[in-house]
């Protein structure tokens, strides 16, 4: 049985640490869904989010393994409670015609997103969302994208919880 | 202002701050400012190898020996590329090591310079960890945080690349006595609830098992195992990591587990209910085919690191500790508990393996007119008293040395368990003699593995280091044409070791003593007359039989419970 888990890191935020989790991943063959890093507020430590897959059992050797890595400073499941997860969209669109276009401003519009530019016939967005949201606005405007961009999945635990105090 | 070092002058203070006493090494243009301040002291002694994989061999050894880290020092680019193997070998057997490289310049670090490669790079997936020194001031801490790494918690190989600019920059220098590292906490002591529950289930089983690992031997764990097994009066089996953490002559120890452990030790594997893994980790050497192991088993787990637990095989009590540590508290939780195991049901468990060692699996013909393996080791066992520290390469020779020299001591039996790398044996003995000078030192080998290091015994002329090779020759690779006979309808490919050299002349010619023996009967006489040579190195040939296969065999594959043994050679399930 799959699951699908967002780990969230803090790391040390050295030359290699990034080579470092990407291969853990390769090395014992575990998917990676997304990733995303960058500094924190803390300039020496980088937040990494991670959305991987498995057996319940290769999602406790990728958290084990993961742990392992001596740049990793702390590591949270956030798929064990309660959490807010959010991932930004920039896509540019074409329309020929009037039809299209507001097929598109209605999409984008759904989700709350914002369109940036319209230029030729060719209008860009930012969407932001769930990955499965983002996904079901890919699915209704796929015919008219020219070229995308999405940053995987970020996340937070909801609550006084944090990854710094833990 | 404080005293203004060279980098190269910080990495020598720093070593002997350390208090590391050999340094295995071979210098190159990258390390030449280090070479350079090695020639102006006399506290870290250098130990010039013949190839760079026997520096990280020979530093392995020692630190399996003696239980400090061993430290090396390569050149740039092939220097490091030719440790890597050494490398990956501490690293699958957790070994403490610490590498270093050097690197070109930083300013040339990308520029695919001369004799430049990605050493973290190449080294991330097979060290604990590694470091890029960038900046001189940076280099003791670093060095220290390496020594921290590589020795704490599981312990394993760290790599430090050292660029030549920062081997020539000056600071002030200080080694700090100790390290924090916010990321870094390795575990110690066990949870008391997992303690209490394992203590439980140990006392109310009816077929208890003790599997003990390579974590005992590292973990300093012998005397707490030793008493832990005679507390509960329980079968104890050992990995070929293992051996010698529990005393093999003692009645309570039925044998090396694993594909090609004994008939009672994996019968008694597949057949316990209650299962306590000891600093060992599932490896599928032991376990064979998953799906089949110890079915019938609670098991207990105790590991310093985390993921090894439940990694290949469900654990019902984990606990994550170290060895030691773990063990003090479970022998208190039972002696405090005052109870004891269930008499009558381990009598009749006991009975059962009594039964399944009856069929003396180990047994090989004693009359042969040829030179069996096996006796060479029985008669080495002999000969050293059992006393000896054996190196060993990877093979046939390698099963022979695990199964008939009965190792009573824990860091006695050095050999490459986990990446199984021919060549580790010789280089690993110059190691464990320069920790133990005194001792006895044997490396059993092969005529195929040996070959793959020979050149250190150059080094070993150098350093008068009077180890003994017992080569079990022949004629060819005998596992792989084991291998051979078994599963490819003995087609013998390439497992043929043609021309080769006259062991005894080559011997001589790095100046050496050489012996041949032919004879079953010259076997002992041979080896009495080699360890009487206490200042020599003797390198013996033994043209032993060459269809000698090892056994008992659990084929890849197969459960535990299902064995070939050399008796019949047929399945017994």
């Amino acid at each position: 049985m799959t699951e699908r888990h967002t780990l969230a890191l803090l790391l040390e935020n050295t030359a290699g640490s990034l080579s470092r989790v990407a291969g853990l991943f390769s090395a014992r063959a575990y998917n990676i869904e997304s990733l995303s890093v960058a500094p924190t507020e803390d300039p020496t430590i980088s937040r990494m989010t991670v959305v991987t897959s498995g057996s319940p059992q290769i999602i406790d050797q990728i958290v084990k393994q993961l742990n392992k890595l001596i740049d990793v400073i702390v590591l949270v499941d956030l798929s064990d409670g309660l959490r807010v997860e959010r991932e930004l969209l920039l896509v540019k669109m074409r329309h020929d015609n009037d039809l299209e276009k507001d097929k598109i401003l209605k999409a984008v519009g759904k989700l709350e997103g914002a369109l940036l530019d319209t230029t030729e016939g060719v209008s860009t967005a930012e969407i932001t969302g769930s990955s499965a949201q983002l996904d079901e606005f890919v699915r209704l405007v796929d015919s008219s994208i020219l070229e995308l961009a999405r940053s995987g999945t970020l996340g937070l635990q909801l609550g006084p919880k944090s990854l710094n105090s833990k | 202002m404080d005293k203004q070092l060279r980098g190269a002058e910080i990495f020598v203070k720093a070593l002997s701050d350390e208090g590391v006493e050999f340094l295995f090494g071979y210098p190159g243009g990258a390390v030449l400012h280090i070479y350079d301040e090695i020639f102006k002291q006399d506290k870290v002694k250098h130990i010039l190898v013949r190839h760079e994989q026997g520096a990280t061999h020979a530093a392995d050894g020692y630190a399996r020996a003696c239980g400090r880290p061993g430290v090396v020092l390569v050149t740039s680019g092939p220097g490091a590329t030719n440790a890597v193997t050494g490398i990956a070998t501490a690293y699958m057997d957790s070994i403490p090591m610490v590498v270093f490289t050097g690197q070109v310049s930083t300013a040339l670090i990308g520029n695919d310079a001369f004799q430049e490669v990605d050493c973290v790079g190449i080294t991330r997936p097979c060290v604990k960890h590694n470091f890029l020194v960038q900046r001189v001031e940076d280099l003791a801490e670093t060095i220290k945080k390496a020594f921290y790494v590589a020795s704490t918690g599981r312990p394993g190989p760290v790599v430090v690349d050292l660029p030549k600019d920062v081997t020539a920059a000056v600071t002030s220098y200080s080694y700090p006595k100790t390290v924090t590292m916010r990321s870094y906490k390795p575990p110690v002591d066990g949870d008391p609830e997992q303690i209490h529950r394992a203590c439980d289930l140990l006392l109310s089983a009816k077929k208890p098992m003790i599997y003990s690992g390579g974590g005992a031997v590292i973990g300093n764990a012998s005397e707490e195992l030793t008493k832990f097994a005679r507390l509960l009066g329980y079968p104890v089996t050992q990995t070929l990591m293992g051996l010698g953490a529990y005393p093999g002559s003692d009645p309570q120890f039925v044998g090396m587990l694993g594909m090609h452990g004994t008939y009672e030790a994996n019968m008694a594997m597949h057949h316990c209910d209650v299962l306590i893994s000891i600093g060992a980790r599932f490896d599928d050497r032991v376990t064979g085919d998953l799906e089949k192991f110890c079915p019938e088993a609670k098991i207990i787990h105790i590991d310093i690191d985390p993921a090894s637990i439940s990694k290949n095989v469900y654990v019902d009590v984990p606990i994550v500790g170290g060895v030691r540590s773990v063990l003090r508290e479970l022998n208190q939780a039972i002696e405090s508990s005052g109870r004891a195991p269930v008499d009558r049901a381990t009598n009749l468990w006991w009975a059962q393996i009594k039964e399944w060692a009856s069929l003396k699996c180990l047994d090989y013909d004693k009359t042969s007119k040829l030179i069996k393996p096996q006796s060479v080791i029985e008669a080495l066992h002999k000969v050293t008293d059992g006393d000896a520290y054996i190196t060993s390469d990877v093979g046939q020779h390698q099963m022979w040395a695990a199964q008939y020299y009965t190792f009573d001591k824990p860091r006695r039996w050095i050999n490459s368990g986990g990446l199984g790398t021919m060549g580790f044996g010789l280089p690993a003995a110059i190691g464990v003699q320069l920790a133990f000078p005194d001792s006895v030192v044997a490396c059993v080998t092969g005529e195929a593995s040996f070959q793959m290091c020979i050149q250190e015994l150059s080094t070993c002329l150098q350093y008068n280091l009077p180890i003994k090779v017992v080569s079990l020759n022949n004629r060819y690779m005998g596992m792989v044409r084991q291998w051979q006979e078994f599963f490819y309808e003995s087609r013998y490919s390439n497992s043929y070791m043609d021309a080769l050299p006259d062991f005894v002349k080559l011997a001589e010619s790095y100046g050496h003593i050489g012996m041949r023996i032919d004879q079953p009967g010259d076997v002992v006489g041979a080896l009495e007359e080699a360890f009487g040579l206490r200042d020599r190195l003797v390198v013996m040939d033994f043209i032993t039989d060459q269809t000698e296969n090892v056994y008992p065999m659990i084929a890849a594959g197969k459960g535990q419970h299902e064995m070939h043994l050399a008796t019949d050679d047929r399945e017994l399930a």
